[in-house]
């Protein structure tokens, strides 16, 4: 009960470290799953038209790599923008860009590995009808991908759902460093090594509820827009 | 192609703030202790509005601290174990190594005390009780100050904990807490992270006082040589405060409940 209320209190009170820590942690998350779509969508649809020689082996390595460590993500990322990494100068260590590359490398495997299965399966249906329009099969890609939004927004949502939980990647390249790279995650990892673990849960119960919200919102719209399309 | 412009448009507004990061700050990195215990909530405010620098606050166990440091990805290191803090000063990574304020360890465990260790005259006396009568013990197990000073009572003690009842977490001190509330075990804390640490359970302290649980914190100026863009002038800014008698006595005024929980000793010469 008590945890509930202080849940309660911590999200009506409108605490403005709070705000502030939400509207991190939804900038940083949600930039990585725009640049993993910018990246990922595109591959994975190419990836599930062209044949190539070795293509069954990055088909694995593409699925493998969702089930990459968080903190090893995070670890890799470190090692290239530390001062003595090879982009060190960019000095780009512990700041929110650290973090959204970092949520990059764990969000792209997921979106290209279900873009790939989803465009795969509409290839199949519509090589025919397309080939007979003399259509390349790069000028059909922007056309497959629109016809397989709704099945690749559940993609997205799984990218989005795997970086807005992780804290393994963004405690190693963000530092947790209050009001600069402190995020809902690492704020629950500080809170729970305080001792502090009503809080712990409360800012748990706030992250449930902005991704709630989101999937919410993703799915209306999927509705909504499935209802428009007929 | 609407949806890939607004794609395009909230990666780039995402990404712009971060790379116009502005000068005026500094990165510190310090320890777990410090941070969880609350004294930079307190301190670091008082100097930011003083200096105008924006101190930044890595927090990270002793040996990690230093290693952030080593590779330059800090301006200043804030952390507690004596030898390692000279080594890097020595091998060239830090400029020079000052004394800023001191805490010390408890052992804490079930507060009805079964091998009545509050008897002990000495920690490694207490140590050796706990392991004589096989008693849970937890260990942080990472190399930290604290696992560092835990090693050297076991020495002292002259014996090699091993046993179902020593279990190493391999992690900070407040999971370590929170490890042995739950197993009603021992563990060696300092005393400012017990003293804010909230899910004690059963425990207490039962043991304290003993010199050899002195616990000092020193801060070092990450060498400018070596890392050629380290914020010199900002971090020693940060360290001639911390040093200075307002600076110490922001460190003095800091409690919890009423415990004061860091003991300026800047003064003190080393």
């Amino acid at each position: 009960m008590s945890l509930i209320a202080t849940a309660l209190d911590l999200i009506l009170s409108g605490d403005a470290i709070l705000l502030d820590i939400i509207a991190l942690s939804l900038r940083v998350t949600l930039s990585a799953v725009a640049i993993g779509c910018m990246i990922g969508l595109p591959i994975g649809a190419g990836l599930a038209m062209a044949r190539f020689a070795g293509r069954g082996v990055v088909i694995v390595l593409v699925n493998a790599l969702m089930g990459l460590p968080p903190v090893v993500a995070g670890l890799l990322i470190y090692l290239l923008l530390s001062r003595s990494g090879p982009l060190g100068p960019l000095d780009l260590l512990f700041s929110p860009t650290a973090m959204i590359l970092a949520q990059t490398v764990l969000i792209l495997p997921i979106v290209i590995a279900l873009t790939r299965s989803v465009v795969e399966d509409l290839w199949g249906e519509y090589e025919e009808q397309l080939r007979s329009l003399n259509t390349s099969k790069l000028r059909a890609i922007p056309t497959l991908l629109w016809d397989g939004r709704f099945s690749l927004l559940t993609g997205v949502l799984a990218g989005f759902g795997r970086a807005s939980a992780e804290v393994g990647a963004v405690l190693i390249v963000g530092g947790n460093i209050a009001g600069h790279t402190r995020t809902m995650t690492t704020a629950i990892t500080l809170e729970t090594s305080r001792g502090n673990l009503a809080l712990a849960v409360a800012l748990g119960m706030v992250l449930m509820t902005v991704t709630l919200a989101l999937n919410a919102a993703a799915y209306g719209a999927g509705q909504w827009g499935r209802r428009i399309a007929g | 192609m609407q949806i890939l412009q607004i794609l395009a448009t909230a990666s780039t507004l995402a990404l712009m703030p971060a790379f116009a990061a502005a000068p005026g700050h500094i990165t510190v990195a310090s320890t777990t202790s410090t941070e969880q215990s609350g004294l930079f909530d307190y301190v670091l405010p008082i100097f930011e509005a003083e200096s105008g620098i924006e101190v930044r606050v890595v927090a990270q166990g002793t040996g990690q601290a230093l290693e952030t440091g080593r590779r330059g990805d800090a301006d200043v290191v804030f952390v507690h174990a004596r030898a390692l803090e000279e080594d890097f000063v020595a091998e060239g990574y830090g400029v020079e190594r000052l004394d800023v304020m001191y805490n010390d360890f408890v052992l804490v465990g079930p507060g009805d005390d079964p091998a009545d260790l509050a008897g002990a005259d000495f920690a490694a006396d207490a140590m050796a009780a706990i392991a004589q009568a096989q008693l849970a013990f937890t260990s942080r197990g990472d190399d930290s100050g604290t696992h560092v000073k835990e090693r050297t009572l076991w020495e002292a003690a002259g014996l090699i904990p091993e046993g179902a009842w020593y279990r190493e977490t391999g992690s900070g001190m407040g999971p370590t807490l929170n490890t042995a509330s739950q197993m009603n075990a021992h563990t060696l804390t300092d005393r400012s992270t017990w003293l804010s640490f909230e899910n004690r359970g059963d425990l207490e302290i039962v043991f304290e006082g003993d010199p050899e649980l002195f616990n000092p914190y020193g801060v070092i100026l990450v060498s400018p040589d070596r890392h050629a863009h380290v914020e010199a002038e900002g971090g020693q800014a940060f360290i001639d405060w911390l040093i200075s008698q307002e600076g110490q006595a922001a460190i003095a005024d800091y409690e919890i409940d009423g415990e004061q929980l860091f003991f300026p000793n800047a003064d003190d010469g080393s």
